[in-house]
């Protein structure tokens, strides 16, 4: 499903070139639960803007879904994005303005879905998170936990096969944590592909794979 | 990504910054509402000079004369009648003074002419009699009134065969006009008529400085004006001491002059919107750098540069066009107001509602631009870290 080959990233800085990652390699199954645990500066944001198509490799190359992605253009990123990625931040990163149920609508607006498809599938989404009684809520009346189970929720409108979560439980506590955890494991369970990225060594126990990654580059590739 | 969602979105968006949308829009409707009010009232004036102009009789020729030392007399005239082209001539004077009627006072204009005044100015007689060359002649104090005059003096007397006094001197009314639709040059109905030579003699006045002919038809008019211009430069030596104007002439004149008002006036208000328009530009580029996280979370879901690039422009065209709307509406409210204020006639300019509304959503595309475009290039990565 994603397939990282000798992929370097380099900042340039003006005077100096910052290497946030040197030639990571790393390949996910289908359905296969990841995670990537680091300190702080280890290049693992990089690495997972990189894996979520947000940015682009300097050097090296990246499949995803069997497709080399690291010429594509940013329309075609976005489009990449829109269909195979879902993400889920560590600061839920929900629109303020919109409603709960607005939030999980927008990646399937710009999927170009039509007004009763995307109904349909948002409030079946949301409702699958458990919050089918706080679509018409904005995030600022929901709490910490309910607010990332909608940015979840968000991130599976659109069905992508892959989810990408930054640091999910960061921004939690505990209890909220665990609930959201839990989600993730389910959904795991049903055969999606997660990638979840954290400095908590605890947290990446809840995947059946971890590999570190310190200064750029990945060890314990096992 | 439908049209119906962003234009959702953007009302979305204003409401939550009501105080800013609001200033950020006055500049569109000041300069809108100016467009439109100016560009209104101008046609209405010219609308009205054009008809009181049309109003004057057909085939007219207006006589200026400028020299101070060759003087126009009363025998001129039958020798301007007497030109090939020429229907009859008139001498005019116009004063505007007191007319009283025992208690009763009123000002306004006493016109001088002779037997051909009336034709000439399409005045009809309603009751009693016109002006004949015998008053001319005689100079006999005798006046035809109109029928605000009338009402202004007499209230419901019968005028006829009153005498009513111009400045001191006593004229006896011998005729009433039939009404007359009013013009932009004034009550048509609140008029004096008067045989020139009799104003003439009370004001000591010696020279005619201002002359109306007719030509006999629209046809003959040119050959008339032609005449009478050769007659006058024998009669004067040069051509800068007189001015001939045919009607038509004096109409495309108007018509230049206010057209070129109108062009003017509009494009003051044209200036105006376009510092509305960059008064939406700067305050786009505020919205853009404040929601640079939001565009982040956008394109990290899904949208593209063109959605972002559109999301914006709508967001900076909807509120320039709402903005042009009000505008519109309250420049019609305002210039139906004022014309009707004005005495003129109010002329719904529908090219210039619709070209005002266009451009003022061409200004929030055309401003809204460079601040969609900025937010459509934002890095996803760099936006999402933005705080």
């Amino acid at each position: 499903m994603i397939d990282l080959k000798n992929v370097t990233k380099t900042y340039d800085m003006g005077a100096v070139e910052v290497k946030a990652l040197r030639g990571v390699t790393l390949h996910v199954d289908e359905g296969e639960f990841l995670s990537i645990i680091g300190p702080s500066g280890s290049g693992k944001s990089t690495l997972m803007n990189i894996i979520g198509c947000l940015d682009l490799p300097t050097s090296g190359e990246y499949y995803l879904d069997g497709k080399e992605i690291s010429t594509y253009d940013e329309k075609q990123l976005a489009k990449i994005r829109n269909q195979k990625i879902g993400f889920v931040f560590q600061k839920f990163n929900l629109l303020p303005k919109l409603s709960a149920l607005e939030n999980v609508e927008l990646p399937l607006i710009y999927r170009g879905m039509s007004y009763k498809d995307r109904m349909r599938k948002s409030i079946e989404t949301l409702e699958r998170v458990g919050l089918g009684d706080r679509m018409s809520h904005k995030p600022t009346e929901l709490s910490g936990g309910q607010q990332q189970r909608v940015a979840i929720a968000r991130a599976l409108a659109g069905n992508p096969p892959v989810l990408l979560a930054d640091e999910p439980t960061g921004n939690l506590d505990s209890k909220s944590g665990q609930d959201v955890l839990a989600l993730i494991q389910e959904l795991s369970r049903e055969g999606k592909t997660i990638v979840l990225i954290t400095h908590n060594a605890e947290i990446s126990k809840e995947a059946k794979r971890t590999v570190a990654i310190i200064d750029g580059q990945l060890v314990d590739n096992g | 990504m439908n049209i119906r969602n962003i234009i959702k979105m953007a009302f979305q968006s204003f409401l939550s910054n009501k105080l800013r949308t609001f200033l950020t829009m006055l500049g569109i409707i000041i300069g809108v509402f100016a467009v439109v009010v100016l560009i209104s009232i101008g046609q209405g004036a010219t609308k009205g000079v054009t008809e009181s102009i049309s109003s004057m009789g057909a085939n007219i020729i207006n006589v200026n004369v400028f020299d101070r030392k060759q003087v126009m007399k009363l025998k001129d005239m039958d020798k301007l009648a007497s030109l090939q082209g020429v229907k009859s001539v008139t001498p005019v004077y116009s004063v505007s003074t007191t007319v009283k009627y025992d208690l009763e006072k009123a000002r306004v204009a006493i016109n001088g002419g002779n037997e051909n005044y009336m034709k000439i100015n399409n005045y009809e007689i309603d009751a009693g009699r016109v002006i004949t060359p015998v008053d001319v002649d005689y100079r006999n104090r005798v006046a035809i009134i109109g029928r605000t005059t009338a009402d202004k003096l007499f209230d419901a007397e019968n005028p006829l065969d009153k005498e009513i006094s111009v400045d001191g001197i006593k004229y006896t009314v011998v005729g009433i006009l039939k009404e007359k639709e009013s013009n932009l040059m004034g009550d048509s109905n609140d008029t004096v008529i008067v045989p020139v030579t009799s104003l003439m003699r009370q004001y000591n006045l010696t020279q005619i400085n201002s002359i109306v002919l007719q030509a006999n038809s629209a046809e003959e008019s040119a050959l008339a004006k032609e005449n009478v211009q050769g007659y006058l430069l024998d009669r004067f030596g040069n051509k800068d001491s007189f001015m001939v104007l045919s009607q038509d002439e004096m109409l495309s004149i108007l018509k230049e002059v206010t057209g070129m008002l109108t062009i003017m006036l509009g494009g003051i208000a044209g200036i105006s919107l376009l510092v509305g328009g960059i008064g939406i530009m700067n305050i786009m580029l505020v919205t853009v750098t404040e929601r640079t996280r939001e565009i982040g979370i956008r394109k990290a879901i899904g949208a593209g540069r063109g959605n972002i690039l559109v999301q914006f422009l709508i967001e900076s065209s909807v509120m320039s066009g709402v903005g042009g709307l009000i505008g519109v509406v309250l420049g019609i409210l305002t210039s139906y107001l004022i014309t009707g204020a004005m005495g003129i006639r109010y002329v719904t300019g529908i090219p210039v509602i619709l070209g005002a509304l266009i451009f003022s959503l061409f200004v929030g595309i055309f401003f809204g631009l460079y601040p969609a475009n900025k937010a459509s290039k934002f890095k996803p990565v760099d936006a999402l870290r933005y705080e």
